[in-house]
């Protein structure tokens, strides 16, 4: 982003596209674990970020990975940075604990040196590189969902562009389905279904089975990219940047509630962790687990509802 | 959280490379970026996840040298595989890497099928069909 002149950091982003959710779907399986997610696709957080700002995106996708890898190359050539999908899997500059399959991972490509690819990858701390085979194994990964070789870069920039309209449509909608989609799977309230359903997974699943899927959440929740209540600290932050850029004292007053409710929830994943590591899951300890994400549901749900309000008013 | 209270475990998985950005209030409480090197809760999650997927790659190494499955099996499990992924990777059905899972239709395929094999799990052909070679327990 910073290339293109545009100054918006990771918060902003994130804010402005809407990026927070929750959702928990038992029928939706990942190698035979439901999947519980703490957010939207980035891929789709991406795109609002760039509607809202004005910025023009260009997107392509590739049937075969000869004809992606010279397209790519064409805009390297030109000095263009590209984002793309890639599986995690083939990128071996990550560490070997790394590297599951993951298939929707975001990294953008800006150069290439001695047939090598330069690469920054949000999760490293420096930018590093990768083969041509890699790379191509990488962007045409199977399994779901496919990467195709999907690639985009901006191709237009606007001048100027309206950062507080785009903040309250941004907050809007992330505050509308966090706090009113009527259905229980979805939102703050997702955090409360999921706890009833974990409430149970010792009895229903018996002692190994449960302890798997515990340590599969705490998964979810931390590790891929910032992982969920890592997120949540990302959206406070944006609420805090945000009410220095509209002037409104009352997100400030939000973000600090939304700080105490990602740190309940890392709790949990620190508390998740213990009873993963004791291989221990008497139902007290899951009850215990479960109490303290309603807790946080609840906190969300306070919080989520106020600031739908507040952006309604604007 | 509190700039402070980031965690920075020492244990972690994570060889030095990545340190992962974490959004943390200051004393005044607003946000600044703190990096972490690793946390306890995310390592043992991650370790829990890599046991499964090598108690699998064992039972699978046994099956294939007790003749019950062919070293198709094998591979798909090192590589975190599932049927459906190789299917894809090999451009045929489900159905027909299941049936090359067994020693029976795996003996018999071209040598064409192997190289595809061997290509979509990143080994020589040599290594994919040579099973003494799996007698060696390697470091995964």
């Amino acid at each position: 982003m910073r290339f293109h002149g545009l100054d918006f950091d990771e918060p902003m982003a994130f804010g402005i596209g809407s990026g927070l959710f929750f959702s928990y779907m038992p029928f939706v399986k990942l190698n035979g674990i439901p999947v519980a997610s703490y957010r939207i696709w980035p891929g789709h957080i991406f795109k609002k970020f760039s509607n809202r700002i004005g910025v023009k995106i260009e997107r392509q996708k590739f049937s075969t990975p000869q004809a992606a890898m010279t397209a790519l190359d064409k805009m390297i050539d030109k000095g263009q940075p590209v984002g793309m999908l890639s599986s995690v899997f083939y990128l071996d500059y990550l560490p070997a604990a790394y590297r599951f399959h993951f298939n929707a991972h975001n990294i953008i490509v800006f150069g290439k040196e001695n047939g090598r690819y330069l690469v920054s990858d949000p999760v490293m701390e420096h930018t590093t590189d990768i083969s041509y085979e890699d790379l191509a194994r990488a962007r045409f990964a199977k399994g779901v969902p496919e990467p195709s070789g999907r690639m985009y870069y901006p191709v237009q920039i606007p001048g100027n562009y309206n950062t507080e309209k785009a903040i309250w449509t941004g907050v809007k909608e992330t505050s509308d389905r966090m706090s009113n989609i009527p259905i229980p799977l979805f939102g703050a309230k997702g955090l409360t279904y999921l706890s009833k359903r974990l409430r149970y997974w010792p009895e229903r699943l018996g002692n190994k089975k449960a302890i798997a899927w515990l340590g599969n959440l705490i998964r979810m929740q931390e590790e891929i990219g910032t992982g969920g209540a890592g997120f949540r600290f990302v959206y406070a932050a944006f609420l805090d940047q945000s009410s220095k850029i509209t002037n409104e004292p009352e997100l400030l007053n939000l973000s600090r509630q939304l700080t105490t409710a990602g740190d309940k929830l890392r709790e949990f994943a620190y508390y998740a962790g213990r009873v993963c590591k004791n291989r221990n899951s008497d139902t007290r300890t899951f009850a215990e687990l479960a109490d303290m994400l309603v807790d946080a549901s609840q906190q969300e749900q306070k919080i989520f509802t106020e600031l739908h309000k507040l952006s309604k008013s604007k | 959280m509190k700039a402070d209270q980031v965690p920075q475990d020492e244990k972690n998985l994570n060889e030095g490379k990545v340190a992962k950005l974490y959004y943390a209030t200051d004393d005044q409480g607003n946000y600044t970026k703190v990096n972490s090197i690793g946390w306890e809760p995310e390592t043992v999650a991650m370790e829990q996840a890599w046991e499964v997927v090598h108690d699998e790659v064992e039972q699978a190494r046994e099956k294939v040298l007790t003749g019950k499955a062919s070293p198709v099996l094998y591979f798909l499990k090192k590589n975190i595989m599932n049927v459906s992924m190789v299917a894809g990777y090999m451009g045929t059905l489900s159905l027909i890497v299941r049936l090359h899972m067994l020693p029976y239709f795996f003996n018999k395929l071209s040598k064409k099928t192997l190289e595809k094999y061997a290509y979509t799990f990143r080994v020589t052909v040599e290594e994919l069909t040579d099973i003494n070679r799996l007698k060696k327990k390697d470091g995964n």
